[in-house]
């Protein structure tokens, strides 16, 4: 049956999902665009037709080094922490409708960030070792805040806020252990406290593509479900969604994705945080936000570290320029959440 | 529409093991609009909330066909049965068609696509609920009553027989609450849509519903006709009031007049 109503709302429902994928489409070049760019400008500058050699695995003397052993890596391992950090955070800011919900604000970075820490000083381990007691470090503590905000289910602001204390005390541990740690292993322990890519390695995006693949398809593989918690627990419970099942897969990949990326770059300050909204901001809430965010995520990494690295006079790690990023936005976030109790 | 029974037997159910609910017995009548109403903290809403899964009760069950709705799949008893809670939240700047597509959700699954089917319950939905004409206007600039008419349409795209409305009307002037009550009945009519809601106001609930159920202590005091459980019994029995009932002029159904310490005549002494 022809009927111009639904013609018209088939119509704008296409509008919107066009411009969710014009709007991901747009942050996928710029991602490819800014990847290209400090592949080829950075102190010195290498012919984009050269980059592209080195990558198609020609060598070219001196060139080969730049491009391939330090700006290649370093990139590379940015876009995957970046899109890890974005894809995990987003998905607590969805599931728990509050962009304060973000990992890296509810103590599950400083708990992966304190294990490595007490790894490194007083067990004076190295390697893939101190990564993997990170990463279920920060389980840890998301299973530790999850079930001491546990009443009658799980509240978001109760979490949130059980979280920001947990977050606290861990970095009081940080600090302290950081304070009697021995010269030797401060150097490797620093990098705990503000993320960096500094000695990127290539083969160590292999943890985090491998993360990707696991984590980050269990959670697209629950966008529907996760678009339908945006309504509210029951409105989602009501539509179909075990709400409690999905949550755990939700926390369980989100922190495995998180936790992972944290244990290669350290923790990359509020890129997590800040992924969400501002995808959110740019998609304008038509269709889901994991995808944007990744993106995001990415952006903030790759942009931030080549900020850190080249722009500014004195070098940085990509966790100082992101946490001068973040800082501001988190206290705009709590005085206007305060005022609207909003949500993501 | 097909017929359903929804039947709670010796349910039992509450949080933090404290009883809210003890053994309560009902079988929700067929495509009738019913209306449970009672004093605060009676157990309306935990009722509401076990009958649609959203509690799991401690003892008994809720059958839907006779199967129980704790053992179903989740999206297929969301195919069935529908909720409105109290509170829903609609993200930040979605448009009233966007949201209300999403009542579509139990109708698929990962990878399948939007269909026409989809579309025309859309339609429909916004149709019955003349919200058409907001279709493209974000949710947060509607007013109240346009509000909860666009969850409605939300709740009616889901295409469930049996809808379940947790005290639609609340925070909604007069007007609105009479518009949605009237919306509800049209959709009861016209679709056959079993609709059961939790209701504050006891005239409203006796004039609009079919059925009414008075819950006191966690279970069912009185359930029938409104001309059998409205009386001035029933009011003290479940509200600790004192009232009149008389015949309301408009309906023709029974209406309650509560009697207060004061406000009444001749029970005014100090009024000058």
């Amino acid at each position: 049956m022809p009927s111009p109503t639904i013609d018209r709302l088939a119509v704008n429902r296409r509008r919107r999902a066009r411009r969710h994928s014009i709007a991901f489409g747009l942050l996928l070049a710029l991602v490819v665009l800014l990847f290209g760019f400090t592949l080829s400008v950075g102190q010195s500058i290498v012919a984009p037709m050269d980059v592209l050699r080195v990558l198609s695995g020609e060598p070219i003397p001196g060139t080969s080094f730049t491009v391939g052993q330090l700006r290649l890596p370093r990139a590379v391992l940015s876009v995957l922490a970046g899109v890890c950090f974005g894809l995990g955070g987003v998905a607590f800011q969805i599931m728990l409708r509050n962009p304060l919900a973000s990992p890296d604000i509810i103590g599950i970075t400083s708990g992966a960030g304190a294990a490595a820490v007490f790894a490194i000083v007083v067990l004076q381990m190295s390697g893939p070792a101190v990564s993997l007691l990170a990463v279920g470090a920060g389980l840890g503590v998301a299973l530790l805040v999850y079930g001491l905000s546990f009443r009658n289910g799980v509240g978001g602001t109760r979490l949130i806020l059980v979280g920001i204390g947990v977050s606290a005390m861990l970095q009081s541990v940080i600090a302290y252990i950081l304070s009697a740690a021995p010269s030797w292993s401060l150097q490797e322990a620093m990098r705990w406290l503000t993320g960096s890519v500094n000695g990127a390695q290539l083969q160590q995006a292999l943890p985090l593509l491998l993360a990707l693949a696991v984590f980050g398809s269990v959670l697209l593989s629950r966008t529907r479900d996760l678009e339908a918690l945006r309504l509210g627990d029951d409105m989602a419970s009501a539509l179909g969604v075990r709400v409690a099942q999905t949550r755990m897969l939700v926390i369980a990949s989100a922190v495995g994705m998180i936790a992972a990326a944290t244990a290669v770059t350290g923790p990359i300050a509020f890129v997590a945080f800040l992924a969400g909204p501002i995808a959110a901001r740019i998609t304008r809430s038509n269709g889901s936000l994991l995808l944007p965010a990744a993106l995001v995520g990415g952006l903030l990494v790759l942009v931030g570290d080549y900020v850190g690295q080249v722009v500014l006079p004195s070098r940085y790690p990509v966790g100082v320029i992101t946490g001068a990023l973040g800082a501001p936005y988190l206290i705009f976030l709590i005085v206007r959440v305060n005022r609207t109790g909003g949500a993501l | 529409m097909t017929d359903h029974s929804l039947v709670a037997t010796e349910l039992s159910a509450g949080y933090d093991g404290k009883a809210i609910l003890e053994g309560l017995n009902l079988a929700i009548p067929s495509g009738r609009i019913t209306a449970i109403v009672g004093a605060n903290a009676c157990g309306k809403s935990t009722f509401l909330r076990t009958l649609s899964r959203l509690l799991t009760p401690t003892k008994g069950h809720v059958l839907l066909d006779g199967t129980s709705i704790h053992r179903m799949p989740a999206r297929q008893l969301a195919r069935t049965l529908g909720l409105l809670p109290q509170a829903p939240i609609a993200p930040e700047g979605i448009t009233v068609a966007d949201l209300v597509s999403r009542g579509r959700h139990p109708h698929k699954s990962l990878f399948s696509r939007w269909t026409r089917t989809d579309d025309e319950a859309v339609d429909g939905a916004l149709a019955a609920t003349k919200t058409f004409e907001l279709a493209e206007r974000p949710v947060d600039e509607l007013s109240g009553g346009q509000r909860q008419r666009v969850w409605i349409a939300m709740a009616l795209a889901q295409e469930t027989d049996i809808l379940l409305l947790d005290e639609p009307t609340t925070f909604l002037d007069i007007h609105h609450q009479i518009e949605v009550l009237d919306l509800l009945t049209d959709l009861n009519r016209a679709r056959g849509t079993t609709v059961v809601m939790v209701l504050h106001d006891l005239n409203l609930a006796a004039r609009y519903a079919d059925d009414l159920v008075a819950m006191a202590g966690g279970t069912i005091h009185a359930f029938g006709a409104p001309e059998v459980v409205l009386t001035d019994q029933m009011v003290r029995e479940v509200f600790g009031l004192e009232s009149r009932i008389i015949e309301d002029p408009v309906s023709g159904r029974p209406m309650m007049l509560p009697i207060g310490r004061h406000g009444s005549a001749g029970a005014g002494a100090n009024r000058r």
